[in-house]
Order: structure tokens, then C-alpha cells, then sequence
């Protein structure tokens, strides 16, 4: 049998205060400390009513003020944001509050303070180590996907604890515990997601889900322990692969590239050759504007000579006639053969009058008296030569 | 005198109470002995009463121990192997069988599980891919792995809470052919990107180059267009106004081609003097 019956929880003051929820009054809890005393000594403070002499008497004083002493060690101070866990006799007695607080001293109750406010952190797959980065740990942060590829995860669970009582009594080590249990259950999350999954988009929703399978199991051990946020410090390809993961970022960014120069390619030819089309068609109006123009110029001179020409067209066509006749022949150098009625050859050196009259720059008329020389009608052939050089030199 | 009485009383009163009381904390589990024999086993937390030296008790950790084992390896259904780690949760059930069976030694029962699970670890995994091994669900798994082990865990006093699978891993070996074919895949998946990226910056280009040609052609059709049916407007006003008189047109129209034509000094004309324009070059009359 104990000695402390659950159904004793009535008798003891303290759990009355407790409910109360208020800051201890501490004249209360001098008064329930008493009783406590009383009930334990049976009325030991009534000792010295005892007349069994003056030494008897020191001696029951001293036990007294020694048992006060120890009673006065049971006081203990709960800090906010943490939670006493009370035994008595090794067996769970309450879960006391932040505040001054008595149990009865050591060996009969103890009391255990639990941090439930401060969030902790463990970390899987890498360890800070408070400077320069996170190590990786691979045997930790290296797990595989569905797709049989291999990923690696670093997270950082954050935890408090939520129910000192399971926190004190159920797990040897709970922290351990909560370590293993995550490296299970983000492998167990991982293992059924593909690896493009897990490196891009599917991130929170990992998380979350490891979050949950953290929980759930941490629950059936009955931990105490409340998972606050597990994040995913990293989730990159293995260090061994992770050169031909950038290039295949770079070749998404290389793609973007030759898009864009293509643009660039187009964006440029296109409008030039809208501009030449422009010229061309501008081109185009202008020689029909001009030709047009041209058109109505020239007929409307004609129409004004003709109708000068019909009032007297002999001596107007005689006018044109000279008047041109001079102008071409006054322009060119004329050469003028008489050779009216004969059948003679007549060598003229076309090219050598030419030079001479560009080199004399004169119109003259070159005056070739009309040749009555060699009368060869018939034969040029043979003695054409000898007889051609000589009539040259006389030409002269 | 008195007083040494007294305090010896209350030494020797302190002492027989201390014997004859032991606590169980809510973490223990203990067992009574009676001269060596089990006479009870289930102790609330709390404070309980013995004989002092006929009694004695014996405590063992009733809370969740955990059986960390080693990293081991396992062949799978298709001969593979995979190297595992795992862990055990568990803790004691019978405490009285617990404390026959592994003289309610930890180790010693570690060790015992060790054996347990490896065994039910073998027969599962040997029915299982590795790709079943790591993405099928792990509940099944566990699930397995606790009803297999649970008979012989009994026998121990032993409940098995869970068994976790940590890591399913690929041995060193067969972890480098993966990571050269995903160092392949990747390189085919950055393929991929450079080759849609040409695919598609050359048709851009040939679509410019067509717009350009399109654009040039339309053009020259337009500009001929223009150039032609000014031609069509100009003959039609010559036409118009040179048929009112052809002869005269021709005479006049002659007349300009001939200053047009001779107008070059070097150009040079032969002429004989019996034209019209040299009429009265040889005679006056």
C-alpha cells in the first residue's frame, strides 16, 4: 500500500491552491506547511508540554528547530516558462506552476523543473557548430528518392516540450529519441517523392508532411515533446553531382539565351527591311509623279508649236530643220564627202580625225575635195593596198 | 545518558523504518524477493513496505530504451544489397520474465533483440525491392517487423514499442553508378534545354528572314506597280496630244533625237553636201 493514496490529493492544501491559479499567498503557505508538519510529527511541536525534565526538553527544541529547517528546505521557486514535476516517494504528485512552491523536503518528495517555453533545436543532416557555415553530415543528409536518385537533406526540427509529466517519466532520452525519429521519418517522406520534387516545389509540403510524421510518432511514445517547426535548412543533389546539376541550370539559362538573340536577330532585320520597302514603294511614286510630270511638260510644249506650226507650217519646219541641222553639226566634227555619182573608195581615218579635232579642239568642217582619183570600180582586192596608201597620202 | 537513549532509539526506530520501506519511481519497475523467490512484481510508483533481510527488491527502467543498433546489410528480393539502419523502441512488459530471461540486464537485452529484429529484418526485406523497400509505405513495414518480433520479444518480458527503419542505404559501389547516371540524366535534361533553345532561336530567325523577304517582295511588287501605271498615264497624254498632227510629230520629235544623238565633240558625221541643209552650199541658187 502507499503512503500517499491518490485519495489523500483532497487532504493536501496544495491542491486546492493549485487550482486557484493565483501567486501563493505566502501566509497561506506557511499555514499548510504547518499542517503538513503537524500531520507528520503527530503533534511533536506539543513535545515540550512533556515535564520529563529541562534536558529532554533542549533536546526536543533542537529536534524541533531542525525540523523546521527541514521543512523550510522544501520551498522552491518555479521560473516562468517552466514547469515542476513533484514525486513523492518516486510516485507523480503534481505539476506545479510557475511561483514559490513547497513539497515536502528531500526524501519524500523531489521535484524535477522542466523548460517548457524555450524552443529547442536539433539538427539532422549538418552541424552548425555556432561559426563557419554548416558542416554536412552525410550519413545523415544523404537519403533516397523514388526514383531511386540520391538527395541531400539537412533539417533543423524545433521543439518544446508540451507535457513535463510525459517529457520527465516516458523516454530515457527524449532528445535522442527525437533525433532518430526524424531521421526516419524524413527518410520514410522522402523515399516516396520523386528527387525533382524535393529540390524544387515540393518543399513546404515536405516539410510539413515530416513535420506530421515526427509528431505522430513522437505522440505514440508518449513524449511530451510538441514539434514547433521542422525546416528544411538545404535540400540540394549530392556534392558528387552537383557540377552537372548547374550545367543543366546553365542550359535552362542558355536556352533563354538563344531565344533572346534570335529576338534580337529578328527585331532588327525586320524593321530594316520595312525601311528599304518604304524607300522602294516611295521610289516607285516618285518615278510615276515624275514621269507624269514630264509627260504633261513635253506635250504641252508640242501643242503650243503646233498650234504656232498650223498658222505657217512652211517656214516653222524649214526653221526647226536648220536650227537643229546646225546645232548637231556645229556640236560634232563633220566630215563632208562629195562623192555624188561615183563608185570610188574613199578612205577616211576616222580615228586619226577624231584625235586631231579632240586635240585641236575646233569643229572644222574637214573639207575633203572630191576624189577623182583611182577609179578602180571593180577590184579592190589585189592592188588595193599600194593604191589605197597613196590616195591616203594625197587625201591629205 | 537519557538523551543517548533517546537518540539511539530514534537512530535505531529510523533505521528498521528505512529497511522495511522502498520506493518505486514512476520510471522503475521493481520486483520482490523472498529469499530469492519472485513473490510480486506489480508495484505502483510510490512507497512500499518489505521485510527487512527475508525481502529484498530489485528496480529496472520501465521507460521507452531504445536499441540503437548498428548499420547492417540486407539482401533484397532482387539480390541486392542494402545496408540498413535501424532502431528499436522498447520496454519492459513482464518484468518478471524480464528478469529471468536477460537477468534484467539492458545490454544483455539489446544484444537479444539485436538478433530478433535482424531476423525479421532478413525475411522482410527478402521480399522486397529496393524500390519497394524505400518509397512503399514504411507503416507496412513496421507493422510487419513488430508482429514478427513480438512472439520472441514476449518471451523476453520485452514490448516492442516500434521499430524504425533510419536509413535504407546503397552500398558505396552501387551509390557511385547512381550518381553517374543521374550525372547523366542531368546532362541529358541540359541537352535538352541547349537543343529547344537552338530549335527555337532559329526559327525565329528563318521567321525574320521570311518576313524580310515577304516584306522586300511586296515592295518591289508595289513599286512596279506604281512605276507601271505611271508609264500607262504618260504614254496616254503623248498618245493624246501627238495624234493630233503624226507627221509634224515625227518631224518635231526627230528633230530633238538629232541634237540629243550629235552632241558630243568628239562625235564626227560624214555627210554628203547634197542634203537639204547644204542646198546652197555649192550654188547659190
Amino acid at each position: 500500500m502507499s503512503w500517499n493514496e491518490p485519495g489523500g490529493d483532497k487532504k493536501d492544501p496544495w491542491s486546492g491552491r493549485k487550482d486557484e491559479n493565483g501567486p501563493p499567498d505566502l501566509d497561506e503557505v506557511i499555514r499548510s506547511f504547518q499542517e503538513k508538519l503537524g500531520g507528520i510529527f503527530g503533534g511533536g511541536s506539543g513535545g515540550g508540554n512533556n515535564a520529563e525534565g529541562g534536558s529532554l526538553k533542549s533536546l526536543g527544541f533542537l529536534a524541533a528547530g531542525a525540523a523546521v529547517l527541514w521543512g523550510l528546505s522544501g520551498f522552491y521557486i518555479v521560473d516562468e516558462g517552466t514547469r515542476g514535476v513533484e514525486t513523492r516517494f518516486g510516485a507523480y504528485s503534481a505539476t506545479t506552476q510557475p511561483g514559490l512552491n513547497w513539497r515536502f523536503p528531500s526524501p519524500i518528495d523531489k521535484v524535477e523543473i522542466v523548460d517548457v517555453q524555450n524552443v529547442q533545436v536539433i539538427e539532422v543532416g549538418y552541424r552548425s557548430g555556432g561559426r563557419q557555415g554548416a558542416g554536412s553530415v552525410p550519413r545523415e543528409a544523404l537519403m533516397l528518392t523514388k526514383d531511386e536518385n540520391i538527395v541531400d537533406v539537412r533539417l533543423a526540427v524545433q521543439y518544446q516540450v508540451k507535457d513535463a509529466k510525459n517529457y520527465v517519466f516516458n523516454l530515457l532520452n527524449p532528445t535522442a529519441t527525437l533525433k532518430q525519429v526524424t531521421e526516419s521519418a524524413e527518410r520514410g517522406v522522402i523515399g516516396h517523392s520523386d528527387m525533382d520534387f524535393v529540390l524544387t516545389e515540393g518543399r513546404s509540403e515536405i516539410v510539413a508532411e515530416i513535420q506530421a510524421e515526427i509528431q505522430k510518432v513522437m505522440d505514440t511514445y508518449e513524449s511530451g515533446i510538441l514539434i514547433t517547426t521542422v525546416n528544411l535548412q538545404d535540400a540540394q543533389p549530392p556534392e558528387q553531382v552537383q557540377g552537372a546539376f548547374e550545367d543543366a541550370i546553365k542550359a535552362r539559362e542558355d536556352e533563354q539565351r538563344y531565344i533572346n538573340e534570335a529576338e534580337a536577330y529578328s527585331n532588327e532585320v525586320v524593321p530594316v527591311a520595312r525601311g528599304a520597302a518604304s524607300r522602294k514603294t516611295q521610289e516607285a511614286e516618285a518615278y510615276k509623279e515624275s514621269i507624269i510630270a514630264k509627260a504633261t511638260g513635253d506635250v504641252s510644249r508640242f501643242s503650243q508649236l503646233l498650234t504656232e506650226y498650223k498658222k505657217a507650217p512652211e517656214v516653222t519646219r524649214q526653221r526647226m530643220y536648220l536650227e537643229s541641222m546646225e546645232n548637231v553639226l556645229s556640236n560634232t566634227s563633220t566630215v563632208m564627202v562629195d562623192v555624188k555619182g561615183s563608185n570610188n573608195m574613199l578612205y577616211l581615218p576616222l580615228d586619226k580625225l577624231g584625235n586631231r579635232t579632240a586635240n585641236a579642239g575646233t569643229n572644222n568642217v574637214a573639207n575633203v575635195p572630191r576624189s577623182n582619183v583611182a577609179p578602180q570600180k571593180t577590184s579592190i582586192n589585189n592592188s588595193s593596198r599600194t593604191s589605197n596608201r597613196g590616195r591616203t597620202v594625197r587625201g591629205r | 545518558m537519557g538523551q543517548n537513549k533517546i537518540l539511539i532509539a530514534v537512530g535505531a526506530l529510523f533505521f528498521i523504518v528505512s529497511s522495511c520501506v522502498f520506493t518505486v519511481s514512476e520510471t522503475e519497475r521493481a520486483i520482490k524477493f523472498r529469499l530469492g523467490e519472485v513473490i510480486s512484481t506489480d508495484f505502483e510508483p510510490g512507497l512500499h513496505f518489505k521485510m527487512p533481510f527475508i525481502n529484498n527488491v530489485k528496480k529496472f527502467d520501465s521507460r521507452i530504451l531504445t536499441m540503437d543498433s548498428k548499420p547492417e546489410r540486407f539482401l533484397t528480393s532482387e539480390k541486392k544489397n542494402v545496408i540498413v539502419d535501424s532502431f528499436v523502441k522498447w520496454k519492459i512488459a513482464d518484468v518478471k520474465t524480464y528478469y529471468t530471461s536477460v537477468a534484467g540486464d539492458t545490454r544483455q537485452a539489446n544484444i537479444r533483440l539485436d538478433q530478433i529484429i535482424k531476423d525479421a529484418f532478413r525475411s522482410e526485406f527478402s521480399k522486397r525491392t529496393i524500390k519497394q523497400l524505400v518509397s512503399s509505405d514504411r507503416n507496412v513495414i513496421r507493422t510487419a517487423l513488430i508482429t514478427l518480433s513480438t512472439p520472441i520479444a514476449v518471451k523476453l518480458g520485452i514490448e516492442i514499442v516500434d521499430v524504425q527503419v533510419k536509413r535504407i542505404d546503397l552500398p558505396n559501389e552501387v551509390s557511385s553508378s547512381v550518381y553517374r547516371r543521374m550525372e547523366a540524366e542531368r546532362e541529358r535534361v541540359a541537352r535538352e534545354f541547349r537543343s529547344q533553345g537552338k530549335e527555337a532561336a532559329e526559327r525565329i530567325r528563318a521567321d525574320a528572314d521570311k518576313q524580310r523577304q515577304i516584306i522586300m517582295a511586296n515592295a518591289f511588287r508595289d513599286a512596279e506597280k506604281l512605276r507601271g501605271s505611271g508609264d500607262a498615264i504618260a504614254a496616254d497624254i503623248y498618245a493624246k496630244s501627238y495624234g493630233k498632227d503624226i507627221e509634224f510629230y515625227t518631224f518635231y520629235r526627230s528633230m530633238i533625237a538629232y541634237r540629243q544623238t550629235f552632241r558630243q565633240p568628239g562625235d564626227m558625221l560624214v555627210v554628203e553636201p547634197d542634203s537639204d541643209f547644204f542646198k546652197y552650199f555649192k550654188k547659190q541658187k
